[in-house]
């Protein structure tokens, strides 16, 4: 790869690919970070939250693994065990897998995205971050006064009558819904009122259907589980009726409020991170998206059936016969929209160039892993198979393929995908990809055998087990500590690169989307002058530059100029 | 049962022993087929996508050179093929668990009753006699009914082998039944009676883990009954200080007492009997036959200090019979 062309010379042909005044240096010092409106450097912000929250999520889960070597007792105390699963599904959920794509990512790349300065309110987008930091305090608080051992749905009665610090991390949760919020709300103004002339709605980049989408769930579905947490701390707090039955409460109805919103957000998890592979695999496979309108509008059908689907949590709660089987049925049509999805990505990748970045490795593996997630939850959905399976290793399996094979997955491509545009450094794409490789063995190795610890007998939850299964468990077990050491050199490489990476150019990958046309890192302002947008999936109007070592628009490549024809749609 | 057609029998049990516990009763059937039906659509799109995956990611791997070919962006034939073809086989999946679900749910009209009730962390199963039992004890070959409750938190029974599992809540009853029937012989003779894990499967606190029994299938209804009679005799065939031990493993006070001294959750038994306790309240009272019979019945009565309030009560659950041989069990623990 060439030197990155000097973009202060005006005389240059070229789009400017790098500005020694960037975002990331405009101004110094840590108020200019912690009080700063700017997009990106609360996405950054979040993006290191998320990351420490990760870490720290992930040591639990090592720690959870190591203890179930053995059938018996071997490090933890039941107690121990216990508090540290609950602490893992909290932090992994509400602090790491909910705020990962959007906040952190969709808040760098929205509004780059959508050629627009900023996103619609500013300060109320750093409000959410600190509304995150709360959250993930009140977080460390539980875990400071006693722990919390209820598992991350808090069901009642346990949850009433347990001494651990339930109130104070339903604080945390209420704080962190407040969070989620904001971030939707300001997603779905910026979206509706900051498109750029060209840009109509159904020219808008996948990413931000997915986001839109996100948002909707985000602000519709949260305030009912802040609402379920209020009165929770109310009941514990009082001693009022309302999920204990011991006080004339029902502890089923907890159950309906809390996948009210729970279930439509495991949405909010997956659906960005569908955004994310449309993306990646449409530029790395140079190919113009197949089936735009239908993975849009799957994204809204997603949203919208989501909401109906909840009860499918509760087959054995004892709610009546009837509802089970209406839920049942709904559930199915959930899948449909997923299934679009998967062919049309699929189809994407026909006849395209395809190039094995590791961002695009990420996208394999996600296809590959979410197929896994998305077809093991019509065994759950299914009504006589879900009776055996509901509360078993096999619901583990698969929401664990789900939410971290998947949107976890999603997260770490669109990291490698956008990190050049986020920090303008190119990270080692040799270690990208092992790292890439280690994470999907890794995690294949740790959460298949629990599919079949599953359907074989082993419930959730359990400290202890029956000892035909530890062989599954130590399967399990090894996978986790690869995965463990994956992810810490996949973070390893992206870290190195900020220090010692090469200079990246405004578009590496060959994006045809408004965020590579500003330089990389970009300024302050993200643009000089409004960008005029057009089909952001025409890879054709981008073509490889050996000097800059990135794409540039092909009316710009001198020596092409005329033998490339850039595609008429893109001229909006 | 009428699921069968899907798969080849053959195919259908030697897979069925890599997936699932052998097939303890009626339902077991009806839910592996449905498993495995939707096991081989499943099978068929993973690797028909990841077939496709793969061979494009060799096919149109990126070569110096040759550049993406531009194709359609979209084909309404296409995008409605894979739409409606999965559409309706979930309509099939939906419908093969739902015909199965409703037999699995509707206790049939003549079936043997057992009251259960589950409370952290044991399992206690009433036998019409009135006897109780920390084992579900059933006949072979016959319809059984368990009406279920929940003295604290929610719970969940699971029998692995029987494929069927229902929550166990507080303040209201639930019901599960099933038939056990003969597991195949292919591995040699059965021998009775049959035993299967029975356990909680929904997280219900410190000893969730151990809330693990097991159900005991005998071959016939008279066998069942003998053992039921014999049960239930337990005072005729045993003296109070072991009948007292059989209570104290069977109704679970085992899992706060011990016996040597160690603290679990509650105090333990070793020398409590005519030892001076002090309560909560700061009062005081020596621990003879009344006070542990007031602990049993009415354990929030008098807490002895330093210890929460945690113990169920067991009215209702133990005869005077009963409590006078625990008492007799703790006064042997010296
Ligand atoms: C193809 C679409 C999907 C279907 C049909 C489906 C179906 C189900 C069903 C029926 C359950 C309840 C199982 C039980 O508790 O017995 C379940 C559990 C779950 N699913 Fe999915 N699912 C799908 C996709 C997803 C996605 C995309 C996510 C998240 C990113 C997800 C996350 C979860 C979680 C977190 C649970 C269990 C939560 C818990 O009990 O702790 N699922 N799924
Ligand atoms: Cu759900």
């Amino acid at each position: 790869m060439a030197t990155v062309v000097d973009s202060s010379n005006p005389k240059s042909d070229f789009p400017i690919q790098y500005r020694e005044l960037n975002y990331l240096n405009c101004t110094k010092g840590w108020k200019s970070w912690f009080f700063t409106l700017d997009h990106k450097r609360i996405g950054i912000m979040y993006l290191i939250g998320v990351t420490v929250a990760f870490f720290l999520g992930g040591l639990f889960a090592v720690l959870l693994r190591t203890e179930l070597l053995s059938p018996e007792k071997m490090f933890l105390s039941a107690d121990g065990y216990n508090q540290m699963f609950t602490l893992h599904g909290a932090i992994m959920t509400f602090l790491v897998i909910i705020p990962g794509v959007p906040a952190a990512i969709g808040n760098i790349i929205l509004p780059v995205m959508l050629g627009a300065k900023d996103v619609a309110f500013p300060r109320m987008n750093l409000g959410s971050f600190y509304l995150w930091m709360a959250g993930a305090a009140f977080f460390l608080a539980a875990l400071a006064l006693g722990g919390l051992d209820t598992g991350w749905t808090f069901y009642t009665p346990y949850s009433v009558t347990t001494g651990t610090a339930v109130r104070t991390a339903l604080l945390g949760v209420f704080i962190l819904g407040f969070s989620s919020i904001f971030t939707g709300l300001n997603f779905i103004v910026t979206i509706h009122t900051m498109r750029p002339p060209g840009m109509t709605w159904f020219k808008m980049p996948l990413f931000l259907w997915a986001l839109y989408a996100t948002a909707l769930i985000q602000v519709l579905a949260t305030p009912v589980l802040g609402i379920t947490g209020l009165l929770l701390i109310v009941e514990k707090t009082f001693e009022i009726g309302i999920f204990d039955p011991r006080l004339g409460g029902d502890p089923v109805l907890f159950q309906h409020f809390f996948w009210f919103y729970s279930h439509p957000a495991v949405y909010v998890m997956i659906l960005p991170a569908m955004g994310v592979i449309s993306e990646v695999i449409a530029v790395h496979s140079r190919k113009h998206i197949f089936g735009y309108r239908f993975i849009a509008y799957s994204s809204i059908a997603i949203a919208v059936f989501g909401f109906l689907v909840w009860g499918h949590h509760m087959f054995v709660s004892g709610q009546s016969k009837v509802v089970a089987v209406v839920f049942s049925a709904i559930t199915f049509s959930v899948s449909i929209p997923s299934a679009i999805k998967v062919f049309n990505w699929l189809t994407t990748m026909y006849k395209g160039s395809i190039r094995f970045t590791t961002a695009m490795c990420y996208a394999l593996a996600f296809l590959f892993i979410f197929s896994i997630g998305g077809l093991t939850g019509l065994f759950l959905a299914t009504l006589a198979t879900d009776i055996h399976l509901h509360d078993t290793y096999f619901v583990v399996a698969h929401f664990h393929y789900v939410m971290m094979g998947s949107s976890l997955v999603g997260l770490f491509a669109a990291v490698h995908h956008w990190w050049p545009k986020m920090t303008g450094k190119m990270f080692n794409e040799f270690w990208g990809r092992i790292a890439c490789l280690g994470v999907f063995l890794g995690f294949n190795l740790t959460f298949f055998p629990q599919f079949l610890l599953g359907t074989r007998g082993m419930p959730r939850r359990y400290y202890t087990y029956l000892p035909e299964f530890q062989n599954l468990h130590v399967m399990s077990t090894c996978g986790a500590y690869l995965l463990g050491l994956s992810s810490a050199l996949m973070a390893a490489t992206l870290i190195y690169s900020v220090y010692r990476g090469k200079l990246a150019p405004a578009n590496p990958w060959g994006g045809a989307s408004l965020e590579w046309q500003c330089s990389s890192p970009p300024p302050h302002n993200n643009f000089d002058h409004p960008p005029l947008a057009g089909d952001p999936y025409v890879m054709e109007s981008v073509v490889y530059n050996e000097e800059i070592g990135g794409y540039v628009p092909v009316e710009c490549q001198g020596a092409n100029k005329g033998s490339v024809t850039a595609s008429g749609d893109n001229e909006a | 049962m009428q699921m069968k057609l899907f798969i080849p029998e053959l195919l259908a049990n030697t897979v069925a022993g890599f997936w699932f516990p052998s097939q303890g009763s009626t339902v077991a059937e009806s839910v592996d087929s449905v498993y495995f039906f939707i096991l081989w659509v499943c099978t068929f799109f993973f690797v028909l996508i990841v077939g496709l995956m793969l061979l494009f990611m060799v096919k149109y791997r990126h070569r110096p050179g040759v550049e993406a070919e531009k194709t359609v962006t979209h084909n309404l034939t296409l995008e409605l093929s894979w739409s409606v073809i999965p559409t309706l086989l979930t309509i099939v999946m939906f419908w093969i668990g739902f015909t199965s679900y409703l037999d699995m749910r509707t206790p049939p009209a003549a079936s043997y009753q057992i009251d259960v009730v589950a409370k952290k962390w044991v399992w206690a199963f009433k036998y019409p006699n009135g006897w109780i039992e920390s084992e579900l004890h059933i006949p072979l070959d016959e319809n059984v009914t368990l009406t279920m409750a929940s003295d604290d938190v929610i719970h969940s029974l699971w029998i692995p082998a029987f494929r069927t599992k229902m929550d166990v809540v507080p303040g209201r009853y639930t019901q599960e039944w099933f038939k056990a029937i003969p597991p195949s012989d292919e591995d040699g003779p059965v021998k009775y009676p049959l035993e299967y894990p029975l356990m909680c499967s929904e997280y219900c606190g410190t000893k969730h883990s151990e809330m693990v029994t097991k159900v005991v299938v005998h071959e016939t209804r008279g066998d069942f009954d003998k053992w039921l009679q014999n049960a239930a005799d337990i005072h005729k065939n045993k003296t109070p200080i072991e009948a007292g031990e059989y209570f104290y493993k069977s109704r679970g006070c085992i899992l706060c007492h011990s016996l040597d001294g160690s603290i679990i959750k509650g105090p333990s038994f070793k020398g409590l009997f005519g030892s001076e306790r002090t309560f909560a309240d700061g009062t005081t009272g020596i621990a003879n036959e009344n006070y542990i019979r007031q602990s049993i019945l009415e354990p929030q009565a008098k807490v002895v200090a330093n210890f929460p309030p945690v113990m169920p009560t067991f009215k209702g659950q133990l005869t005077d019979q009963d409590i006078t041989a625990i008492i007799r069990f703790i006064e042997a623990q010296k």
